[in-house]
């Protein structure tokens, strides 16, 4: 039975793994290799490396990292952030990434979607999306990695997921913008939508706080993996702990 | 006795720094290539794939390696669509394979509830023996990550499910295809590496 996948999210910012609250007022967490090595050999799923300078900073980043963390990775990671251009998947994807994930550059140009799916394949590309819930539904926004620069699009989540999904994207992870760092649970509701709303895999992002709230939002949403960053970072929920509750409760993960 | 080097077939369009950072890790050599005499004189080869069925077979037509690829003898590994590309047909481009294993390549079928592709840790199930799973558990996981499968068929020795039973592991005289990523799926994966070249 397909295990649902447990992600530990690495914001990386110059070289080094960050976590602020809400996208805002990062501090440093420890270096790339040693959280990577770490999450490994704990039993993650999966790792997502997120540069989230390089999106809305316009701004080439030093990805000399990536080839490092291939060598020692014996499961899949995705990096993200300001990829734009064919090219610059093609060079992550060379280096030993698995996937790659665009966001900001997708709402930019749509296109691009279609082409990375085209060129690399379906299971390379995967689309972040930041959404904001508010009085007028769920809204995508635009350079979240600088609060400075965010921007509300004009589009609604559910109908941008559909598009990414019809474009060829093998993954969506949803960021929900108001549960980011708080620690209060997955946006169920939101989830929910969303997995009523396309057929390919869903990663939930922002509002990990607890192990219950990882049940909850497999139990409920049924999404495929449940991505968390500052849970894991301070070993507040170690994953072997998280993966034998889970199983406990009858959802499938990999132990 | 020297390590034995894994021959990679390089025909393009295929991301190899995986598989050989999975052998590196193993402390075997690699080496990449698209010449069909250096391909025919390795110990072991193996066929890697990343993308479409049609781009994959039209590279291999180009290289001109199809014959010498159906004329190995030595142990030989496809990975994913490497693995595909030893049956016989792909709905994907509906296109002609290698032929060396009965079978054929169709997409997940449109179930309701069905998440396609089929991404993620899934458990096998064991149908057959072959060193190639020595020391392999029922229900071990491996990480896969494809939208099309081969039904199970008499060279699967091991099958996964996902909506449908699909053959995770197949194996007929030196042919082996996994349709999981092996060098990504932790110490499973590399068991069955370490399996594979020690054939």
């Amino acid at each position: 039975m397909l295990a649902k996948r447990i992600i530990p999210c690495l914001d990386v910012r110059d070289g080094k793994v960050v976590k602020g609250v809400q996208f805002k007022n990062h501090r440093v967490m420890g270096d790339i290799l040693d959280l990577a090595a770490r999450y490994k050999d704990e039993g993650a799923d999966e790792l997502v490396f997120y540069d989230i300078t390089a999106s809305s900073d316009q701004r080439t980043v030093d990805r000399s990292w990536i080839a490092k963390v291939g060598k020692i990775l014996d499961i899949p990671f995705c990096v993200a952030g300001g990829i734009r251009t064919l090219d610059d998947a093609r060079i992550i994807l060379n280096e030993g990434a698995d996937k790659i994930s665009i966001n900001s550059p997708a709402l930019e140009n749509p296109d691009l979607i279609t082409q990375m799916a085209e060129t690399f394949g379906t299971q390379c590309v995967v689309v972040g999306i930041d959404s904001h819930h508010d009085e007028h539904g769920y809204q995508v926004y635009q350079y979240t990695g600088d609060e400075r620069k965010t921007i509300k699009t004009t589009r609604s989540t559910i109908d941008w997921a559909k598009e990414v999904a019809k474009r060829g994207a093998g993954e969506i992870v949803l960021n929900c913008m108001n549960q980011d760092g708080v620690r209060q649970g997955y946006d169920i509701n939101q989830l929910s939508a969303l997995r009523a709303a396309v057929q390919i895999p869903i990663i939930a992002s922002g509002g990990a706080g607890s192990m219950d709230h990882f049940a909850d939002v497999f139990k409920a949403a049924h999404v495929d993996g449940a991505l968390a960053a500052t849970v894991f970072h301070n070993g507040s929920i170690p994953i072997p702990d998280l993966k034998r509750y889970l199983a406990k409760q009858n959802i499938p993960v990999r132990v | 006795m020297t390590n034995p080097t894994v021959t990679i077939v390089d025909s393009g369009g295929a991301n190899l720094s995986s598989v050989r950072n999975a052998f590196e890790r193993l402390d075997i050599t690699t080496i990449l290539s698209d010449d069909g005499e250096v391909i025919r004189k390795a110990s072991h080869v193996l066929l890697p794939g990343v993308g479409a069925a049609k781009d994959a077979m039209t590279r291999l037509y180009k290289k001109d390696l199809v014959e010498c690829i159906k004329g190995l003898t030595q142990p030989t590994m496809g990975i994913c669509l490497g693995m595909q590309l030893l049956f016989q047909w792909s709905q994907e481009g509906d296109v002609d394979l290698l032929n060396i294993l009965d079978g054929k390549v169709n997409h997940f079928p449109p179930l309701p509830d069905l998440i396609v592709p089929h991404m993620g840790w899934n458990s096998i199930t064991i149908e057959g023996q072959h060193p190639v799973l020595k020391d392999i558990n029922q229900q071990d996981y491996f990480y896969f990550v494809h939208s099309y499968a081969v039904d199970q068929g008499t060279a699967t020795i091991a099958s996964s499910h996902h909506g449908i039973n699909f053959t995770a592991i197949a194996a007929q005289d030196n042919f082996i295809g996994c349709q999981f990523h092996p060098e990504k799926s932790s110490a499973s994966g590399a068991k069955i590496l370490q399996n594979f070249i020690t054939l």
